[in-house]
């Protein structure tokens, strides 16, 4: 096998200086009934082309030449060369956990540059090491405002990603954590009297998410005036992180859950991702995750370390803050090379992300309606047409289109013929005239047989 | 040709020499690091590294569109040049020790050589740029993968099903209690307990407070493996399950462990197996033999997916057929077309516990490398994962104390007994081997044996980088004994050395600020000197 650095003979000599007779000397501890004596049914050893042509194989029965609308949680965003040339350099991939700071200064000092970015674009004074994702980053969120109240419930808006949703319920489930979930407006906003209602004095938290998941921005003063005022926390999600560079930072959360997959982290089917919490400088103890703090060594010189580690599953087992172990170390250093790259040029990129976005909404205006207007929003927006959007992506698949995600499965109330389309920098004119007339022949081809 | 070193005497005494003894690293030499500011402080208002496409639509007005939601300012975001960027993160990398550059033996994490090839596919544009929503029929081969991974492992652990949606180990073990819990409430009782071993990982007492449950902890026995009588007397009909990590971070096989299953099973509880050293086990026995019900994989480490400075992971979640009505939403299924696709109906699951399906990225790079080894290759991985370790141990057997003498698997855990005498602890040894090229190995854990020392070298080593690690700390327990300060001020040779903690973590300084601009200078008539 091409990754063992052994060879027969050494293999021989060691098994004698142990004093084994054979390898199986060595599992004489695996008691003999459960050994295993014939090959795993895998398939057989493959050599390193074998792999490549199995995996471009597979990769062929995936969606290529495509245009595609979709974000949801998933934003398609150009991801600059350096970030692959950088970040798998030997040093950064095959390296771990920086436990051992001495020689480790490399992860953390580039993470403490993604804490401090993080920290600047969302506003808040203190941000982790990153976390699984945005879904799972948002439960703990929820958690973390449970620990800091102690109060027990949880208010969720509906315009929240729905898997978002379904991941909180999962952990909040043998918590003792009763979740509501609060409307949205014509507007597509959280309702906000209806979260008024929705918060009582067992209330920890309300969690929102801004832009929604209709693309829809939030007005997140407003409702950390509701929410403050009954004495619960307010956590924002963010799940398309772009959109920080042109829309105000939510300044008047309590936490903010962050999906920073748009920073430069492909797609590739839903992860790895890279969630980070960040939070107002008076929650940092119950803040779940590594986080990585400055430090001086025995020579007074700049270093950097795992710190407030007592919080950790590793010191304080069942009482820790959270059970999470590992963070998104590898994902949060793409982040940081992202962010290094565009830098204050966020700003620009973001403003392309709204003029794709504000042009694709005009262009399918025409065959549907746009829904939710009023309501400031970024890249993506929910568009209703006359005909089931099911039946309209299948037909925009002939045409080589993967069309707006269909939202008849989690928002019944909008109709069949509501889906959520995305456009950013990479979405071009071309593929959007192309799909502006794909959509308004559907619609005429559907008046038609329904004419008939 | 491997080079095999003499073995050093043991000293028993410290020597009285003049010069006490300082061990010469045979495998480092010091390395030309460059010195690198943080990206803040190199950076200048003005300078670019991007240019975007141009707009091929109208531009638009972004106050008009957005009101009072738009942002004004940006706050101190970096602007540098390309080649500064590609510097200051090189410069970085060369800061960083790595699977490339040599041996981490540390236990339990299992870091493995992560083949190449894994990262060239997962970078296909097929695969990287897949869209999770995407129709299924235009998701084939994301689903294939999915599947021949599931197939694989399902194969590997003797399992009847699986989810691979779980982020991480931690996050596996979560899954895998709250499938624990939803079988116990489907019979009419969620129970009360969870039993943990007191040699367990960190993460298994906290998983089981975070899915409610009590944790109520087990003594290990003499030989660091679960006491039966202890275990009888604990389970009772409040307890969920035990977990279990099998072999044991001493890294022992828990020989009983079909009883275990026995003493549980017949009491209406599960056995949960921590499948963090499964590198011990594939090809060689499978936990779905010996009686696990269900068990989590760190993809991470077994199957040689990037640890990158601390994720991300991957913690696929294998199980009996009763545990299967659980399963967290979605699983992947044939369709009656022959087609794969997701199942979101499934009344009895846990419900999700990640959005999407889990971290797809290293479903690809575990299945390169189930596919680069075959079922013979991964055999042969097991077998010289546990000959190194084997070596290691007869090589410093005598060396350090050797607190449980059962046959190792995987790794060996000594302790710092002999040196503790002259107060020099495991933290200082691992810190001295740094000095000697490699990074520690585990330091402290499992928290069964004081002062432990847990070493991992896992398959990847060739002999002749374990007589370099078998060297060096043979020499480090020569210095322990002549020359303890040199230990326990190590390390000596690296960019920093010791970094304060204690004073990080009571003032903790978690970003960067922009200098405050300078007070106006108060000239101070005392100083003569000024």
């Amino acid at each position: 096998m091409r990754y063992l650095p052994k060879s027969p003979a050494d293999r021989v000599d060691m098994l004698k200086e142990i004093g084994a007779e054979s390898i199986d000397d060595l599992f004489s501890t695996v008691p003999q009934q459960f050994r295993l004596t014939r090959d795993l049914a895998i398939p057989r050893q493959h050599g390193e082309q074998e792999v490549v042509e199995a995996f471009k194989s597979f990769a062929a029965q995936n969606a290529t030449g495509y245009s595609s609308f979709l974000g949801a949680g998933a934003y398609r965003h150009y991801r600059p060369v350096l970030i692959d040339v950088l970040s798998q350099r030997g040093e950064f991939l095959t390296s771990y956990t920086p436990y051992q700071p001495e020689i480790a200064q490399g992860t953390l000092q580039a993470l403490f540059e993604f804490q401090t970015m993080i920290c600047e674009l969302t506003g808040m004074d203190i941000a982790n090491a990153s976390m699984y994702d945005g879904s799972t980053g948002a439960a703990e969120a929820v958690m973390m405002a449970v620990r800091v109240t102690g109060r027990n419930a949880a208010v969720v808006a509906r315009t929240v990603h729905p898997e978002y949703r379904e991941v909180l319920a999962t952990y909040a489930q043998h918590q003792g954590i009763p979740t509501a979930e609060v409307s949205y407006t014509t507007e597509g906003r959280v309702d906000l009297a209806a979260l008024d209602a929705a918060i009582t004095g067992d209330t920890a938290c309300v969690l929102i998410q801004s832009p929604n998941f209709f693309g829809t921005i939030e007005d997140v003063a407003a409702i950390a005036e509701v929410v403050h005022a009954k004495g619960s926390l307010l956590i924002v999600s963010i799940a398309e992180a772009v959109s920080l560079g042109i829309v105000k930072p939510p300044v008047e959360a309590d936490i903010v859950s962050l999906e920073a997959q748009s920073f430069g982290v492909a797609v590739g089917y839903g992860g790895p991702y890279c969630g980070v919490i960040a939070a107002k400088e008076k929650f940092l103890r119950q803040m779940p995750g590594r986080l990585v703090g400055e430090a001086k060594d025995t020579e007074g010189r700049r270093g950097f370390v795992l710190t407030l580690s007592t919080r950790e599953q590793h010191i304080r087992r069942e009482k820790a803050t959270s059970n999470i172990c590992t963070n998104q170390s590898l994902v949060a250093l793409m982040v940081t090379i992202f962010l290094t790259v565009y830098g204050k040029g966020l700003r620009e990129l973001a403003e392309q992300n709204l003029a794709k976005a504000h042009f694709l909404a005009s262009e399918l205006g025409v065959s549907g309606a746009v829904l939710f207007p009023g309501a400031p929003r970024f890249n993506e927006f929910v568009l209703r047409t006359p005909t089931a959007s099911a039946d309209l992506n299948e037909a925009l698949l002939e045409k080589k289109i993967i069309g707006g995600l269909s939202l008849a499965r989690w928002y019944p109330e909008l109709g069949e013929g509501a889906s959520l389309w995305c456009a950013t920098e990479l979405t071009t004119r071309a593929e959007m005239d192309a799909a502006g007339k794909a959509v308004a022949q559907v619609a005429v081809e559907s008046n038609e047989l329904a004419l008939v | 040709m491997s080079t095999a070193f003499a073995p050093l005497e043991i000293p028993t005494e410290p020597a009285a020499a003049a010069t006490p003894f300082v061990g010469a690293p045979r495998k480092a030499t010091t390395h030309t690091s460059q010195n690198e500011g943080l990206i803040f402080e190199k950076s200048s208002p003005g300078k670019k590294a991007y240019r975007l496409s141009e707009l091929d639509v109208p531009a638009v007005d972004a106050a008009a569109l957005l009101g009072d939601a738009v942002r004004e300012n940006l706050g101190v975001m970096p602007e540098m040049s390309e080649i500064e960027i590609v510097r200051h993160f090189t410069r970085l990398s060369t800061w960083n020790y790595a699977i490339d550059l040599g041996m981490f033996p540390l236990g339990s994490c299992t870091m493995k050589y992560n083949g190449r090839v894994n990262e060239a596919v997962s970078r296909l544009e097929g695969i990287a740029e897949a869209h999770p929503y995407q129709p299924e029929s235009l998701s084939q081969g994301a689903l294939g993968i999915m599947k021949l991974l599931q197939d694989c492992l399902l194969e590997i652990t003797g399992m009847d099903t699986i989810t691979l949606q779980p982020a991480a180990g931690a996050h596996g073990e979560f899954t895998g209690i709250l499938m624990v819990r939803a079988y116990h409430e489907s019979k009419g009782n969620a129970r009360k307990t969870v039993l943990v071993p007191d040699s367990a990982h960190g993460t298994n007492p906290a998983t089981a407070a975070v899915v409610g449950y009590q944790v109520k902890n087990l003594k290990s026995n003499a030989e660091g493996a679960i006491d039966l009588d202890e275990l009888r007397a604990a389970v009772d009909e409040d307890t969920a399950a035990l977990m279990l990590t099998n072999p044991s971070t001493i890294g022992v096989f828990e020989s009983q462990v079909h009883e275990i299953a026995e003493i549980l099973h017949a009491k209406g509880a599960l056995l949960y197996m921590d499948g963090a050293n499964m590198n011990a086990l594939v090809g060689k026995t499978r936990p779905g033999d010996f009686g696990a019900d269900v068990m989590h994989l760190n993809l991470h480490k077994t199957f040689s997916t990037p640890h990158g400075g601390g994720g991300p992971g991957s913690g696929p979640v294998a199980c009996k057929a009763l545990l299967e009505p659980f399963l967290p939403r979605p699983t992947v299924i044939t369709k009656t077309d022959g087609t794969l696709g997701f199942d979101h109906d499934r009344p009895q699951s846990v419900g999700r516990v990640r959005m999407f399906y889990g971290n797809f990225g290293m479903f690809v790079r575990a299945l390169a490398y189930t596919l680069a080894n075959g079922p013979d290759g991964l055999r042969q991985t097991t077998e010289d994962a546990v000959l190194n370790a084997n070596y290691i141990r007869a090589k410093l057997e005598g060396y350090f104390d050797l607190p449980y003498k059962t046959r190792s698997m995987h790794e060996v855990v000594f302790s710092d007994k002999l040196q503790a005498k002259n107060g020099v602890k495991t933290g200082d040894m691992g810190k001295r081997l740094i000095d000697y090229g490699f990074h520690a190995y585990t330091v402290s854990f499992p928290m069964i044996v004081s002062g432990a020392m847990m070493i991992e070298p896992t398959e990847s080593e060739s002999r002749e980088e374990l007589d370099y690690l078998i060297d060096a700390l043979q020499q480090i327990s020569r210095e322990a004994a002549e020359n303890p300060e040199l230990v326990k001020t190590a390390p000596h040779s690296t960019r920093i050395r010791r970094l304060d903690e204690t004073a990080a973590a009571r003032k903790p300084v978690l970003r960067w600020k922009a200098p405050v601009a300078a007070e106006p200078m108060q000239v101070d008539t005392a100083a003569k000197e000024w």
